[in-house]
């Protein structure tokens, strides 16, 4: 494929997802039943995929998607369908969206799904993999490699989530502002959890993985333009935003894991920077802290380096003091020692690892053991280092990051 | 939707539980039940006299077994339920909370299937 035709098909694919979950939010919001409104629209779906990269993107996608599924032959959708239920959806389609579609748009109900996808009542592991299918439109199997699940198994996960919402009355609505943080949070999460998994894929060589963090970005966009008066959507947004802009630099022409200190800042995104540090600023003006601006926070420190050539670390450490207080985690407080480490200095550092080292979710946690394996090889503790790093190796999936790994213990052989 | 709130509760505890504070409880029960009535959730609400009192049935083979208690040993047992109207499970849910038993054993919140359902 040349890439003017990738171009057509990417443009096409993303036209068709965005009015694909508007059409499921539309239909679904309306009789809670998400199996059904999918299933109304698969075939307009699939048919939009094949054909918009070749005619262009229509310019109503939606009323050209509700077309084509009005017009197949309903004794044929007939067949397929089965249940009262499906012959409801393309009535419903016929009916009541015919009237409002042809001349304006459909109300956008995107965040209602999106918020009885991560309702309290559905499991949290399958929250994101909901909201990635109901509203962007993935197959189960996509959701599933990118997850690390059988597919078979994420297929399960998915339908018993949808008749979840069906049968234990989930409603489709926006909560209010009081039990609106908690609720809001699970779908924050959920997103998160979306361009993490395309995140942990920084050469972009898995389309599939690549894809989830722009995904990400494009659900965080959508509530953050819903949502704008939440700080922490805005801060969720710059966090994946700040992260998304350093993408080019994490690997070297060859593929290799280049560390956060060593990246060539001439190759991140200023676009992406500065729209994220703006993003910042407007949520910091509400004057409501949370976690995910303190994350962007952060990442704001790091990015700092590209105008003034050294990293405030002192101001790192005190981000993830704060961190730690409101969302405190492994994650977190590993974060937190590698900043001590390097704010005061290594055996500070160290120690401060030592003090969370009982936490039995850390044995099996790759950064616990790299970030151990490097501070103590910088304090000359090279048996200690050398073990630290063999328990990271062991425990990584990323092929560059484990070689990076194993060339820094490589060094510490030698010396 | 209408939906059930099945009380669970550990009986041996309460059992233990001094007169006053069974007294409060009641109050809080009939409290609850009024708030219920008012805002037009109510549909019913029964308590069941503690499982020393159940019997449990199982045809097998032709044959009535019939169990002196409960269907199951669990650490808290039925002790009653309201059956509620409600918009969805959000509203169930926060009657669910609401109720006494909420802070002494726990609510399950299970939807009704309804005959419409079948249907679909």
């Amino acid at each position: 494929m040349d890439g003017r035709s990738a171009l057509a098909r990417a443009a096409a694919e993303a036209a068709a997802r965005q009015s694909y979950g508007k059409l499921v939010a539309y239909l679904a919001a309306r009789t809670r039943d998400v199996a059904g409104a999918e299933d109304a629209l698969a075939d307009a779906f699939a048919a939009a995929l094949e054909r918009w990269p070749k005619s262009g993107v229509p310019e109503n996608p939606e009323a050209w998607l509700l077309a084509v599924a009005r017009r197949r032959d309903v004794d044929a959708v007939r067949r397929r369908l089965t249940g009262e239920a499906a012959r409801d959806h393309l009535q419903l389609i016929a009916e009541e969206a015919e009237a409002r579609v042809t001349n304006e748009d459909l109300p956008d109900e995107r965040l209602r799904l999106m918020f009885a996808c991560a309702h309290p009542a559905i499991e949290a592991s399958v929250r994101a993999p909901l909201i990635l299918q109901t509203v962007l439109g993935f197959d189960a199997a996509a959701i599933a490699s990118a997850f690390l699940v059988s597919p078979a198994t994420m297929g399960q996960r998915l339908v018993r989530a949808k008749n979840r919402i069906r049968e234990a009355g989930i409603p489709f609505r926006v909560p209010e502002r009081a039990e609106l943080g908690e609720r809001l949070g699970a779908v924050l999460e959920a997103i998160y959890a979306t361009f993490a998994e395309g995140w942990s894929d920084p050469a972009g060589t898995e389309t599939r993985r690549r894809n989830l963090a722009s995904e990400g970005i494009w659900l965080g966009r959508l509530v953050a333009s819903l949502i704008p008066d939440e700080p922490e959507t805005l801060g969720l947004l710059a966090l994946m935003l700040f992260a998304e802009a350093r993408r080019a630099a994490r690997r070297n022409p060859e593929g290799d894991f280049v560390p956060l200190a060593e990246q060539d800042t001439a190759l991140w995104d200023d676009t992406l920077i500065d729209e994220a540090e703006a993003l910042l600023r407007r949520a910091a003006a509400m004057k409501i802290i949370g976690r995910y601006q303190l994350e962007a926070a952060v990442q704001s420190a790091h990015t700092a380096r590209r105008r003034s050539g050294g990293t405030d670390w002192a101001a790192i450490r005190q981000l993830y003091e704060a961190l730690m207080a409101i969302a405190g985690s492994p994650v977190v407080a590993i974060n937190r020692s590698v900043a001590i480490a390097e704010a005061e200095g290594a055996a500070q550092g160290l120690a401060a690892l030592d003090a969370i080292g009982d936490d039995k979710r850390l044995a099996e946690y790759q950064p616990y053991w790299a970030a151990r394996a490097e501070l103590s090889a910088r304090l000359g503790r090279t048996a200690d280092a050398a073990e630290a790093y063999d328990r990271a190796i062991g425990l990584e999936r990323d092929p560059a990051l484990r070689r990076f790994l194993q060339t820094e213990r490589g060094k510490l052989v030698r010396n | 939707m209408r939906y059930m709130l099945l009380i669970y509760n550990d009986e041996a505890a309460m059992a233990n539980v001094p007169r006053d504070k069974t007294e409060q409880t009641l109050a809080a029960y009939g409290a609850y039940t009024e708030a219920l009535k008012k805002s037009g959730a109510y549909l019913a609400g029964e308590r069941l006299r503690p499982t020393q009192a159940a019997t449990s049935i199982r045809m097998a083979d032709g044959k009535t077994n019939v169990l002196d208690g409960p269907y199951a040993d669990t650490k808290e047992q039925l002790a009653g339920f309201y059956m509620i109207e409600a918009t969805d499970i959000d509203t169930a849910m926060e009657w669910g909370a609401r109720c006494p038993a909420a802070s002494t054993g726990t609510v399950e919140v299970r939807p009704i299937w309804e005959m419409t359902d079948y249907l679909s």
